[in-house]
């Protein structure tokens, strides 16, 4: 793949919705040397080098994706950084932030650098998020100022919470400092042990042991009290996925706390009720949840609640999945569904605006880990641009996927919605 | 490669059968007699792949197989190369290419036969996975209790016990509600959680045995297991006080009830001696019971259910 290089292009004749910057009309956008240069109404911009034909598309701002496992270092069996990063390419993802629990897990300020040079062969912005805790055993802080100057974006150690209350309270305290985001994968595993999804009707059905609602709810209360209490503190809630998670993260942002969250596409389109014949494509943690916890969600992502959508992307390899249910790895891909899934469940089955879901991939997320020059095509903003066609209709072929693992449960999916180009610093990264 | 159905004959729960496809399969064991092996199977290749302990399960398999005139070969889970850490879709594909014809499978964890059904072109029968079906123990009770009772329409029938924890419970559910049968689910809130009424439709929780067993046609009873109580902290000297089925308890119900176990039962714990032995118990006859029903198991499996 030889990246085009030009030195100013052109996107002509498309419409730009860029959230931040409240656009929403028919725009054309000048990028040069990396950067937005110019963005204008129709036929004012003259004299580019470069045109780009974006007649009915929606130009917006590069997505930006909070939540994903690149698997690198030590786990390429199931992804690696050059095809976890063409995925996110081919699902419009221009930056994309990576999950430490690799191996080994990412503790320290050289894996952060190590993750960040151009040998990795990223083909869009990777920003690594470090573990909060050494080895992500949850027992004491990782050097959090060494990551932050590293590059770190923020601090997890998803996979895990962060369970006890002395450290996510040191977590959150030291994070206040630095402004600097503690993300959580909110889990009371104490209650969760030989569970592999949602505790309810099905999991009764299908002979499964089933985390409960209060097992995600009960950590994000107790973190949202926390991050009440402590000035300047950050929290993130990673892959929200209950209704009483939501009420939540709802109080800490009336109270004025720097609370922030994210959902996966996963969980505003699926429920228990649509685990089939025991696949483990179907088995993710956070699991897919009730009805009612859907609909909460729903709710949330319209009026705000929800900052981002990130697809806590987690590729896993055949022989990891194609097992026992209870064994199999928790865990599915979705950088090339995300879109697909906003556009076809929320924009044209909940009528949520275009705009708002645009703001979700985004604005939203570039604001909650502070990614500046991003999320908006602002003059002086990067050029990372994402155009797709709102209305087209396809189907995804897990087959056809590029990452290297095919663990999605929307094979076969009939979608709406298809990201026709990515650019990144001002090159086109997708189509290759 | 994932095939888009699991083989025809498979037998993976009770939950997608309808009634009239059950109702094929007690009729054709009625005609099934061990003592009189007829070579419906002739020469056909019947693995049991058994990742768990099992006495009458296995064994009852086994002689149905062999009064088909089929050849079974046993695998255990110790002393095979599943120790050796083989994944049971390889173990799967392994034993296909070896001959096998019908796989019988019980395993540890829920859905392992869907799996498996999933991803290799042979038949599978559920014997049992983790905490959900028993498919071939609700029929061969269904069978024991067509045989005495005639009808299901209707019938009232009470499981004491852990049903929480019991694959048994949940296709004895299935299927007798699909039957017409009212099903009463009895014991504690640990063992018999709300959530249990919503598997199906028409079934019913109370605390009380003797609300269960007042006008009860049929009694199942689940075992339970010491351990479990203990871990749940539930006493067990009240429990056995609660939930205990005795001779006296049994009086509550009709005189013509009958009283059912699956097995192994715990003489003392459940239930007591006098019930285990008494003539209202039918509980050797599902053992014997099970031989006829797994004849037409396999027969079904194999196509030559008619």
């Amino acid at each position: 793949m030889t990246p085009r290089t030009t030195t100013s292009l052109l996107i002509k004749g498309g419409y730009l919705i860029d959230p931040a910057a409240r656009v929403d009309a028919p725009m054309d956008v000048l990028l040069r040397d990396g950067r937005v240069a110019d963005v204008a109404p129709p036929h004012r911009i003259k004299g580019a080098d470069e045109t780009f034909d974006a007649r009915g598309l929606i130009v917006a701002p590069g997505f930006i994706d909070l939540h994903v496992h690149l698997r690198e270092p030590g786990q390429t069996h199931k992804e690696t950084i050059i095809t976890g990063t063409t995925a996110a390419a081919s699902g419009g993802f221009t930056s994309v932030c990576t999950m430490p629990n690799t191996v080994p897990v990412v503790d320290s300020a050289e894996w952060v650098e190590w993750l960040r040079r151009p040998e990795r062969g990223a083909v869009v912005n990777v920003f690594p998020i470090a573990a909060a805790t050494h080895n992500s055993k949850g027992k004491s802080l990782s050097d959090f100022r060494a990551l932050q100057r590293a590059g770190a974006l923020a601090v997890t150690d998803d996979g895990r919470p962060i369970l006890e209350d002395g450290i996510m309270r040191e977590a959150l305290v030291l994070g206040g400092e630095l402004n600097f985001p503690v993300v959580q994968h909110a889990e009371d595993t104490r209650m969760t042990e030989g569970c592999s999804m949602h505790a309810g009707a099905l999991s009764y059905r299908l002979g499964l042991r089933g985390m409960t609602a209060a097992a995600e709810a009960s950590i994000v209360e107790r973190d949202v009290l926390l991050a009440m209490q402590i000035p300047n503190a950050r929290l993130h809630v990673a892959h929200v996925s209950t209704a009483d998670a939501l009420k939540g993260v709802r109080r800490g942002k009336r109270a004025k706390a720097r609370v922030t969250c994210e959902v996966t596409p996963h969980h505003f389109t699926l429920t228990d009720e649509d685990i089939r014949d025991y696949d483990s494509n179907f088995k993710m943690n956070p699991p897919l949840r009730s009805a009612s916890d859907l609909e909460a969600i729903l709710v949330a992502l319209a009026d705000g609640t929800v900052d981002a959508i990130a697809t806590d992307h987690a590729p896993h390899a055949a022989h990891e999945k194609q097992v026992e249910f209870e064994r199999a790895a928790f865990g599915i891909t979705g950088l090339e569904t995300a879109l697909a899934l906003a556009i076809t469940r929320l924009h044209r089955e909940k009528r949520i605006p275009l705009a708002r879901v645009v703001e979700l991939f985004t604005a939203g997320p570039a604001r909650c880990f502070d990614l500046r020059g991003r999320g908006s095509l602002g003059r002086g903003f990067y050029a990372d641009v994402t155009l797709f066609d709102p209305g087209k209709k396809w189907t995804f072929e897990a087959a056809k996927s590029v990452s290297k693992s095919k663990n999605t449960p929307f094979d076969g999916s009939q979608l709406t919605g298809k990201v026709v180009a990515t650019i990144v610093g001002g090159r086109v990264v997708y189509p290759a | 490669m994932k095939l888009t159905n699991p083989a025809r004959g498979s037998l993976l729960g009770i939950e997608h059968l309808d009634a009239a496809e059950i109702l094929k399969i007690l009729k054709f064991a009625r005609r099934m007699n061990p003592e009189k092996p007829r070579p419906i199977l002739k020469g056909r290749r019947v693995f049991l792949l058994f990742y768990e302990p099992s006495t009458r399960t296995r064994s009852s398999f086994e002689i149905a197989a062999k009064s088909l005139g089929a050849h079974t070969v046993l695998i255990q889970a110790a002393g095979s190369s599943i120790e050796k850490g083989e994944s049971l879709l390889d173990t799967g594909y392994t034993l296909r290419a070896v001959g096998a014809e019908v796989i019988v499978i019980r395993h540890p964890n829920a859905g392992a036969p869907h799996v498996m059904a999933q991803h290799i072109d042979v038949p599978v029968v559920n014997a049992g996975d983790g905490l959900h079906e028993h498919p071939s123990q609700a029929l061969l009770d269904a069978y024991t209790i067509w045989r005495t009772k005639k009808n299901f329409k209707g019938l009232q029938v009470a499981i004491i016990g852990d049903i929480f924890h019991s694959r048994v419970a949940r296709s004895a559910c299935h299927l007798l509600t699909k039957l017409g049968a009212k099903v009463l689910l009895c014991g504690p809130p640990e063992l018999v959680p709300e959530v249990a009424t919503t598997l199906t439709p028409g079934l019913r929780i109370t605390r009380h045995i003797e609300e269960a067993l007042r006008g009860a046609d049929v009694i199942m009873l689940l075992r339970v297991q010491r351990e479990r109580l203990a871990g749940l902290k539930i006493n067990l000297p009240e429990y056995i006080a609660r939930y205990q089925m005795t001779m006296s308890r049994l009086r509550a119900a009709r005189k013509d009830a009958i009283v059912m176990h699956p097995g192994p039962i715990i003489r003392g714990l459940e239930l007591t001696s006098e019930v285990a032995d008494c003539p209202q118990s039918q509980i050797l006859h599902e053992v014997k019971s099970g031989v006829p029903t797994r004849m037409a198991i396999l027969a079904r499996a194999l196509g030559k259910l008619r």
